[in-house]
């Protein structure tokens, strides 16, 4: 049967033949008659003002088309925030600097020429008169007294103070605690490092005032909303956006960002489209940035282990700006999901939100929640440490009970389902704990450092209901789309408001729908990524594609069975109530021999001929699907190292996962996400790291030769393994894969370490990553100071 | 990413790449195998005017042993040394120090007269020819010189080739069968330059090291001989408590930078464990 | 001053007067139309710009257009032959050896080189080897397997 076949198959991806033979269609690959290069002109200051921009000799250079700053950008907004908390302080954003950059890299003006090379040139000889001021990254040191002021509209650099939970209740938990474990976590910044760096071709058409923007982005619509409505003032119906091929985004694609806003505004002024491309160093200066925390938190515990509270107090950097969706990323994606897997009494939780002379901060893969998996993980090993108990004996003895439908948290989130033990104890086998304790012993005694950490992790995805997140602050709906049109000839052509940028929609939304439909997936292609043709959708991140806009789709599907029942029950001189529908065919219940296929009915849909009364020719329907709650996935890893004691390295020995994504529509696409997400979660833990010099405001990190990201040689191949504990929530009881490696990983390896170190007396690392010098610095610690 | 504007200029002899340095003095730029300079080029931190490219220059290219020595062209590509049966042979630790540079690809265009020159203080070659007491062959406009390995690595980024003279061979001793050499490094996690590298050549004779050498890249501005490492291991068996004491001389004249990779005390530290295996590696050949 | 260069792309001659400072890669992806060699980092660490020059796996990023007048280049486009996808493609279709597509010519490109210098490399090789290639999606996992996997099927034919 074609249903048990293709939905948790593990079918090869559509997409891959272009793809592997080199026929991807990026943005950057896009050539179109008439073609002009822009390059920016871009702060080489942290903070400085502009006493005066010339553009006299840059004008003159050969091929110059025009060069525009800030002050042509007449009539233009600020760059918008989609999130907008209470009291939040939101500064100007202008997409180009008009009096002061903010950071290193801030655009102040654009330069346009016939080509590539001439643009480059003719940027190196605008000369900014800079008035250079004193910066602060410091996350730590923006609000204290002091520190450079960076917008007069945020005092003290605070752009939010936000608080979750029950003070009291948790005051009450902790002076009823037996054990109090303090810790300063410090969860550093990240680079997205998608590896297609940001790109976008602008093309307006005098002709008809139609302007076509390509670019890389993770939600065209957005793009498209953000930019027409809030910045340029230009009609949103006259633009469109197209995505596509995207080579990654990890979320750092999301954001509506200066560069293809001040390209749709120019090719409105030159009337000739304009192509710009960002090179790594742009992308380290200027994609938004990710996670970058320090927070102090405490546990209190009774002396038998069960957790009674959690008290955290955050301060997280947003970077110059208010980046498109960043005040939600440490707030209700990061202080919500502080609950975890565990029966905690009481949490309370305060975030500040401070300005700092750095690229602007926002969601990057996981957004808020791996900070609050990495804060809860490392926390429950101190805590075990603390109490001498075991960490997996810990985590089942405070994990919340199985539950079907339903378990409020104490911040704020209502859990859809969950089965925590199971899940756990299936990782503890795959491990071998028992042995691998042995083993560790027997290491110990021959001088060998090995360690197991874990990761007990839980995650929010298809952030939702739009009622209730826009009563948090969304700017924005956080629905899905999705169109069925059926052709003449049965064949069928699903356009999602989701995005791919590598997550292969074309395969498994082709699976899902040719199951529904009964029909063969050859029969099925996928549309996304243009607003010209897609209807209005809010694209992918946050795990949601399947989840939400796989739903939209499935109930396009039912309308069009529904439609089909009743043109098939007219074709059987049948009554529509009596009709079903399986394996392609209309079938009359209870005798399948009388059955219209799939293709007929679309062809009398479209030769309405022989047609019942009252409905309508054609076969095509649109949903648009808003969820009642988010999902919940959850899952346990853990990881296994060496530490070299000499040196401080770090040896990754095994990785082991166990998922539950509830439902899975290709089991292959989903340990792929799993892969690529643990080691993006071991690289923050082992390599990744943004670093800027307090001083000077310069990102030191600011290319692939500093900035170490997760290499082949490093990883081993991972182990993974799935529970399936579907969501209520949505009728595919899936619940979301995209970011739970990520989320998982940076605690288990960073505990794994830790286990490692703890005979030494290593208890814990403030600062990530565990470069070798902080390992082999915390063993000296260890060793020589006691 | 582009390049500023540049000439470019393909000499057909040595003589030719010669006038052209002559006559283009500091506006000109040697180009071998490109993987320093044209990134460098790309951020605009090099701006050459005039980009003098040597390979259409005969002869600069190849690996032959010649009177005791390995002769390597200084347009030898790493790829060529690490493959070559030759290196192999006579001399495995260079083509074991060639095959921790960079990456593959890197390997196929980069060369050992272009790495040398450029005197990166974190590359992996230095540590090695010094070790093995390699020769530089410098060719200017008054003919051939030959520089110590001793001689050759000035300062941050300098040589002693001259701004008018071509790095054109290397001369490498074949290692005879009582030497013993390895090259260990602790590679940097994005670039993999050494952080720290220590190369050593240990011949023993009779159950004792009669001659070591000892090189060492990556940790300050230059590569440098760990003189006091030599000196700890001469007429000494090669057992543990003579190479853990030897390996804490190896940070002595090392001008010891702190960067993101380690602070002095880190590296210094490193340096000594490098030494340890370094030599523990040679001594087991 | 503009410098008249020819190479030999996939079997087909293009020549071009182009500029010094004209990127291999640039002149591929824009003078020769051959988008699918792409440009990821500036400073030749993560390898999507990897092509064939003369026999060798190189990064065509960090080569001049005039360095490879009189070569003979090959790139993802042309690997497969007569409309048959070469092992390594197949493989790393079959494997799942990729997601967004971006860092994968350079990775197959690389992976070309690995297996024609070892034949039977076994994991760690492999990781080792693909040191010059950077993947943000996949977590390498599926490119090793890829790998592997080509070399069964490259070694039973």
């Amino acid at each position: 049967m074609a249903t048990a076949r293709l939905m948790g198959s593990s079918i090869k991806r559509r997409e891959d033949p272009r793809f592997i033979t080199g026929k991807g269609n990026y943005t950057d690959d896009l050539k179109l008659p008439g073609m002009t290069y822009a390059a920016f002109v871009r702060s080489e200051h942290a903070n400085a003002r502009i006493r005066g921009i010339d553009t006299a000799r840059a004008r003159a250079h050969p091929g110059v088309v025009a060069i525009f700053t800030g002050k042509d950008m007449t009539g233009v907004n600020s760059l918008p925030c989609g999130w907008l908390l209470p009291e939040l302080k939101v500064p100007q954003h202008p997409p180009l600097a008009t009096e002061a950059a903010r950071c290193v890299g801030d655009p102040v003006a654009i330069v346009i020429a016939e080509s590539q090379t001439a643009a480059l040139d003719a940027a190196d000889l605008v000369k900014v008169d800079w008035d250079v001021l004193p910066s602060v990254t410091s996350t730590a040191r923006a609000a204290t007294p002091g520190a450079p002021q960076i917008h007069e509209v945020a005092p003290n650099n605070i752009a939010f103070k936000f608080q979750i939970g029950d003070a009291a209740e948790t005051d009450a938990a902790f002076t009823k605690a037996d054990v109090v474990v303090k810790k300063r976590i410090v969860n550093q910044r990240l680079v997205a490092n998608a590896m297609e760096p940001r790109a976008c071709v602008a093309r307006y058409e005098d002709a008809t005032g139609d302007l076509t923007l390509w670019v890389t982005s993770q939600n065209p619509h957005v793009h498209r909303l953000l930019m027409t409505a809030f910045v340029l003032g230009i009609p949103e119906h006259k633009v469109r956006v197209i995505a596509p091929d995207v080579g990654g985004g990890f979320g750092s694609k999301i954001f509506l960002y200066n560069e293809e806003t001040v390209c749709s505004w120019a090719t409105r002024q030159i009337k000739r489209p304009i192509r710009w491309t960002s090179d790594r160093r742009e992308a380290f200066q200027t994609d938004a940035q990710g996670r970058d925390h320090v927070t102090d938190a405490e546990v209190a515990l009774s002396k038998d282990g069960t957790m009674l509270g959690l008290r955290v107090k955050t301060t997280a950097n947003l970077g110059a700006y208010l980046s498109t969706f960043a005040p939600a990323v440490p707030t209700f994606l990061y202080a919500t999901l502080l609950n975890g897997v565990y029966a905690f009494g009481a949490i309370h939780a305060e975030v500040t939100g401070v300005f700092t002379n750095t690229t602007p901060v926002d969601a990057y893969r996981g957004a808020g929640r791996p900070e609050a998996a990495y804060l809860l993980e490392r926390m429950v090993d101190a805590c075990a440490a603390a109490l001498k108990m075991d960490p997996a004996e810990l985590r089942k003895k405070n994990f919340i009970p199985k539950f079907d439908n339903g378990y409020q948290t104490k911040v704020a989130l209502m859990y859809d389902s969950g089965n925590y033990g199971p899940c756990f104890d299936t990782l503890l086998q795959m491990l071998d704990y028992k042995k691998f304790r042995a083993d560790q012993a027997a290491a110990r005694a021959q001088g060998r450092l090995l360690g197991v950490g874990f990761s007990t992790y839980i995650e929010a995805c298809s952030i939702a209901p739009s009622k209730v997140v826009g009563a948090l602050g969304a700017q924005a709906g956080l629905w899905e789309s999705g169109k069925v049109r059926v052709h003449p000839t049965g064949k069928v052509t699903v356009f999602t408001g989701s995005h791919s940028h590598g997550q292969g929609h074309e395969t498994t939304f082709a699976q899902l729908a040719a199951d529904q439909l009964g029909i063969p997936m050859d029969d099925v292609d996928i549309v996304h990524g243009d607003t010209g043709i897609v209807p209005f959708g809010m694209g992918t991140y946050g795990s949601r594609s399947a989840s939400v806009g796989g739903t939209a789709i499935l109930m396009s599907i039912n309308k069009i069975k529904e439609k089909g029942k009743r043109i098939a029950a007219h074709l059987l001189e049948a009554s529509p109530g009596d009709m079903d529908y399986a394996n392609g065919q209309f079938f009359v219940k209870g005798s399948p021999e009388k059955a219209v296929p799939f293709g007929t009915v679309a062809l009398v849909a479209y030769v309405p001929h022989n047609f019942p009364e009252g409905v309508e020719p054609g076969l095509e329907e649109t949903s648009f699907y808003d969820p009642s709650n988010f999902c919940f996935p959850f899952g346990a890893h853990a990881c296994v190292v060496e530490v070299d004691p000499d040196t401080g390295h770090v040896k990754i020995l095994r990785y082991l996962a166990v998922d539950d994504v509830g439902n899975v529509i290709n089991p292959m696409i989903v340990d792929g996400m799993v892969h690529g997400g643990i080691a993006q979660g071991v690289g923050q833990a082992l390599w990744e790291g943004a670093v800027y010099d307090d001083t000077s405001g310069q990102l030191i990190t600011g290319s692939m030769m500093d900035y170490a990201l997760p290499k082949a040689d490093g990883l081993p191949m991972y182990e993974t393994a799935r529970t399936v504990t579907p969501t209520p929530v949505n009728p595919l009881g899936i619940k979301g894969a995209g970011e739970t490696g990520t989320i998982a990983s940076t605690p288990a390896v960073v505990n794994a370490v830790v286990d490692a170190l703890s005979g030494l007396g290593v208890d814990h690392f403030e600062a990530m990553p565990l470069t070798p010098e902080r390992v082999w610095k915390a063993v000296q610690a260890a060793t020589s100071g006691k | 990413m582009y390049p500023a504007q540049f000439d470019y200029h393909t000499p057909g002899t040595v003589k030719e790449a010669l006038d052209l340095l002559g006559k283009y003095k500091d506006d000109a730029k040697l180009l071998a195998g490109g993987h320093s300079l044209l990134p460098a080029m790309k951020f605009r931190l090099a701006r050459p005017a005039h980009l003098v490219d040597l390979r259409k220059v005969p002869g600069l290219a190849g690996i032959k042993e010649e009177g005791g020595s390995l002769v390597i062209g200084a347009m030898t590509t790493h790829w060529a040394v690490e493959s070559s049966p030759l290196v192999k042979a006579k001399c495995p630790v260079l083509a074991q120090t060639a095959a921790q540079i960079g990456d593959p690809m890197v390997r196929n265009m980069g060369t050992i007269g272009g790495s040398l020159s450029h005197a990166d203080p974190a590359a992996d070659y230095p540590a090695t020819i010094i070790a093995l007491n390699a020769e530089m062959v410098v060719e200017g406009p008054k003919g051939k010189r030959t520089i110590k390995v001793d001689d050759f690595f000035k300062s941050l980024m300098t040589t002693a080739v001259g701004p008018d003279e071509i790095l054109t061979e290397v001369r490498v001793p074949v290692c005879g069968a009582n030497v013993g050499c390895a090259y260990m490094k602790f590679p940097h996690p994005a670039s993999r330059f050494a952080v720290v590298g220590v190369a050593a050549a240990l011949t023993v004779e009779g159950g004792k090291v009669s001659k070591a050498s000892i090189g060492i890249t990556g940790a300050g501005t230059k590569a440098v001989r760990a003189k006091g490492v030599e000196a700890a291991l001469l007429g000494k068996a090669l057992d543990a408590a003579t190479i853990q004491a030897a390996a804490e001389k190896a940070p002595d004249g090392v001008d010891v930078q702190a960067d993101l990779q380690g602070s002095v005390e880190y590296k210094t530290h490193l340096l000594k464990v490098f030494a340890k295996r370094a030599i523990e590696a040679a001594a087991k050949k | 001053m503009k410098t008249k260069v020819t190479m030999t792309i996939n079997g087909v001659s293009y020549s071009h007067e182009v500029e010094p400072r004209m990127l291999l890669v640039h002149f591929i992806r824009e003078l020769a139309g051959l988008t699918g060699t792409h440009v990821g980092c500036d400073t030749s660490q993560c390898g999507a710009c990897t092509i064939n020059l003369n026999g060798l796996a190189v990064k065509s990023c960090t080569l001049l257009a005039v360095q490879a007048d009189g070569a003979q280049i090959t790139t993802i486009e042309g690997l497969a032959k007569d409309g048959k996808l070469h092992p390594i493609q197949e493989a790393f279709w079959e494997k799942h050896g990729l997601q967004c597509g971006f860092c994968t010519p350079g990775m197959i490109m690389s992976a070309a080189q690995i297996l024609q210098r070892n034949p039977n490399p076994s994991e760690a090789e492999i990781r080792h080897e693909l040191e010059g290639n950077l993947c943000r999606c996949t977590g390498y996992h599926n490119i090793v397997k890829a790998i592997q996997y080509a070399a069964e099927t490259m070694a039973k034919r």
